[in-house]
């Protein structure tokens, strides 16, 4: 394909993208679940390639994600509740004076969740990031526990409410909020990936030692990586507490970080698109196309079995170790999305269905 | 602080510590044979208290049964897990294996909820282990009593078979190097199913020990315990077993004092504080290798 026609491509499937979610936006039913999944998905897309920035550009196999979303999630959160909505909401420990009257619009305070996170990152960064391989994965872990329990310990309940959480967080201005800052975001991401930081990133994940030998700077580069990474993984952290519109320090547990591993696991570790394809196809997944499987149904007076409450989780696990075992490139591997790649993809489809079994002499042997 | 209160908790502290250094073994046992961290390991420690709850409460057998039943489904489930899970990525990098261990924690736990439900349990009493005895002025029951003996004497009988059997000192081998046993004509599988078994039995024992004294079991009840003893490995080194013991009774000492001097919901958070001070400081835990830089 050549090149003009590419960007005719990519602008056509752009606006195609565009165009549906206006669509789903201005028509579909408020209630509806392709809303919900294309609006969660979004956040977990953000999130999913912020920890590939880290864990599959990088090579640094980090935990804490979780931690860091909860960071974000509560710096917008407490700086946005409106301020005759604060009593209502710290109506049993108070909230400290110098947060009383704190209003800031909602753009701000999404900054301000993703700038404490990544200050936090810089100030953890430097000790942890020091940790070889495995034992950098347990101090994140380690790290994202820390956070979860101190936000909802008793000496921030002036600041965090405790274990009570905070409600009455502002929401979405509009449906398409989430699509908005997502788009900037991974935008920005991609930027920085092909520049040649991206580069950097790439060539400390293959190798070091090398990296190192070829005048790449390591500790620089894995703290600007990691800083980066945590400034977006709060970004979406803030995301979800505008959609969540409530959020207690069990929003955020170690689970969830596991779960966002998963989607980039399935998407390809070292895959953007891989990443973001992941996202909406595990939200969808798990929130809406399995969600049959927790209903017991019935066909005729014959019962199916198996199906109730919780059903719907373990097909999807079994599902996830599947792709770990089977499948370890996922979606993408570590290649982009790309239109030659795809002409490539039908082809080679086109070639299983018709142009092999030909060659054999019978279609019924392909 | 009184004297009956601090050996109370003296009692209660290595009591708990004692059931972490029993599940910080099982970690370290195969980080040291496969340079893996076992996310599972907390899960198979829930499911062992579901599979006691299933004999002693749902089939009425005699606890004494119960308990042997209890250790064969873990190890079952244990080795289980290791060959459908693990073995198929012996090849390929670490990272996936990794993985693979928080897909299987992720799949225990719901297949736990849905088989059991997320409402909490109650687990069933053993008579023996409930009995309160008392030392003057100290009372306790027998069970935190004999934790610390049986975890001692879990660690002089694993060491006896790891220093002075065949099967122990291709386990020594296979962890100095994998490549070279294999060549060097180890049954690197009976090894590693070897490892598992001696994991599980002892996570099935510690399982037992850890849910007597406490009211129910819910199926993330093994999640943060598994997440506390995986930090008792490491902190004593990870690889090594002594350092398991004495990491997990450190751990389980400093939590008790700390919830005795009435910051409770601290507890866990200054565990994992000592963790990220213990690494920077001893990159590998205290008793750890050293590293070399392979170029």
């Amino acid at each position: 394909m050549k090149k003009k026609t590419k960007i005719i491509c990519s602008i056509i499937a752009g606006l195609v993208i565009a165009a549906f979610i206006f669509y789903v936006g201005e028509e579909v039913s408020s209630s509806s679940m392709l809303r919900t999944v294309l609006q969660l998905g979004t956040i977990y897309a953000l999130v999913a390639v912020s920890m590939n920035l880290l864990n599959g550009f990088t090579g640094l196999f980090s935990l804490g994600q979780a931690g860091f979303m909860a960071i974000g999630a509560y710096t917008y959160a407490v700086l946005t509740i409106p301020v005759d909505k604060k009593a209502n909401v710290y109506y049993l420990y108070g909230i400290t004076d110098s947060l009383a009257n704190v209003e800031l619009p909602l753009w701000l305070g999404i900054i301000a969740g993703g700038l404490l996170a990544a200050l936090l990152a810089a100030i953890v960064g430097a000790p942890v990031l020091r940790l070889k391989s495995d034992y950098f994965a347990i101090a994140t872990l380690g790290f994202s526990e820390i956070v979860r329990i101190l936000v909802g310990s008793s000496p921030f309940n002036r600041i965090t409410n405790g274990s009570l959480g905070l409600n009455n967080i502002p929401g979405n201005p509009s449906y398409y909020t989430p699509f908005i800052v997502t788009a900037i975001c991974i935008g920005i991401i991609v930027l920085l990936l092909t520049s040649s930081y991206g580069r950097a990133f790439k060539a400390i994940r293959e190798d070091e030692i090398a990296a190192e030998a070829m005048g790449i700077k390591l500790s620089t580069h894995k703290q600007m990586s990691f800083i980066i990474s945590s400034f977006f993984t709060g970004i979406s952290g803030a995301l979800l507490a505008m959609y969540l519109g409530a959020i207690t320090s069990t929003t955020f547990p170690i689970m969830l970080t596991y779960n966002i591993l998963l989607i980039i696991v399935i998407g390809g570790m070292g895959s953007v698109t891989g990443s973001i394809i992941a996202a909406f196809l595990v939200t969808a997944a798990k929130e809406w196309w399995l969600r049959f499987l927790d209903q017991p149904m019935m066909i005729g007076d014959f019962q199916v079995p198996l199906l109730r409450t919780g059903f719907r989780m373990v097909v999807f696990s079994i599902i996830l170790m599947l792709v770990v075992l089977f499948w370890r490139r996922g979606i993408m591997g570590q290649k982009e999305f790309s239109w030659d790649g795809l002409i490539h993809f039908f082809k080679r489809i086109k070639n299983r269905l018709w142009g092999n079994s030909t060659k054999k002499g019978g279609a019924l042997n392909g | 602080m009184t004297t009956t209160a601090f050996l109370q908790y003296c009692l209660a502290g290595i009591s708990i510590g004692g059931i972490y250094a029993l599940i910080a073994i099982g970690y370290t046992m195969v980080y040291g044979i496969l340079r893996l961290i076992n996310f599972a390991h907390g899960d198979i420690f829930m499911m062992a208290a579901y599979f006691m709850i299933f004999a002693m409460v749902d089939f009425m057998i005699p606890w004494y049964i119960s308990a042997g039943i209890v250790i064969i489904s873990t190890i079952l489930l244990g080795v289980l897990i290791e060959k459908f899970a693990y073995s198929p990525l012996r090849s390929s990098p670490r990272m996936s294996i990794m993985i693979s261990a928080i897909g299987v924690s992720f799949l225990l736990q719901n297949l736990a909820t849905y088989l059991f439900s997320a409402l909490p349990k109650q687990y069933p009493s053993i008579p023996i282990l409930n009995k309160t005895l008392t030392f003057g002025e100290v009372s306790t029951s027998v069970v935190t009593f004999i934790t610390p003996i049986i975890t001692i004497g879990a660690l002089i009988l694993l060491m006896l078979i790891i220093k002075k059997t065949k099967i122990g000192m291709a386990m020594r081998a296979v962890s100095k190097d994998f490549e070279t046993a294999k060549l060097m004509g180890i049954e690197i599988n009976t090894v590693i199913s070897v490892t598992f078994i001696i994991g599980c039995f002892l996570a099935a024992l510690g399982s037992m020990l850890y849910f007597t004294p406490r009211p129910s079991v819910f199926p993330l009840a093994g999640s943060l315990p598994g997440l506390k003893c995986f930090v008792a490995a490491v902190f004593g080194g990870i690889g090594s077993i002594p350092g398991a013991v004495l990491g997990g009774f450190l751990i389980g000492i400093s939590e008790t004092f700390i919830k005795a001097a009435g910051y409770s919901e601290f507890s866990d958070v200054f565990t994992f504080v000592l963790l990220i001070v213990v690494l920077m400081f001893r990159p590998t835990g205290l008793f750890g290798e050293t590293l070399a830089e392979k170029v």
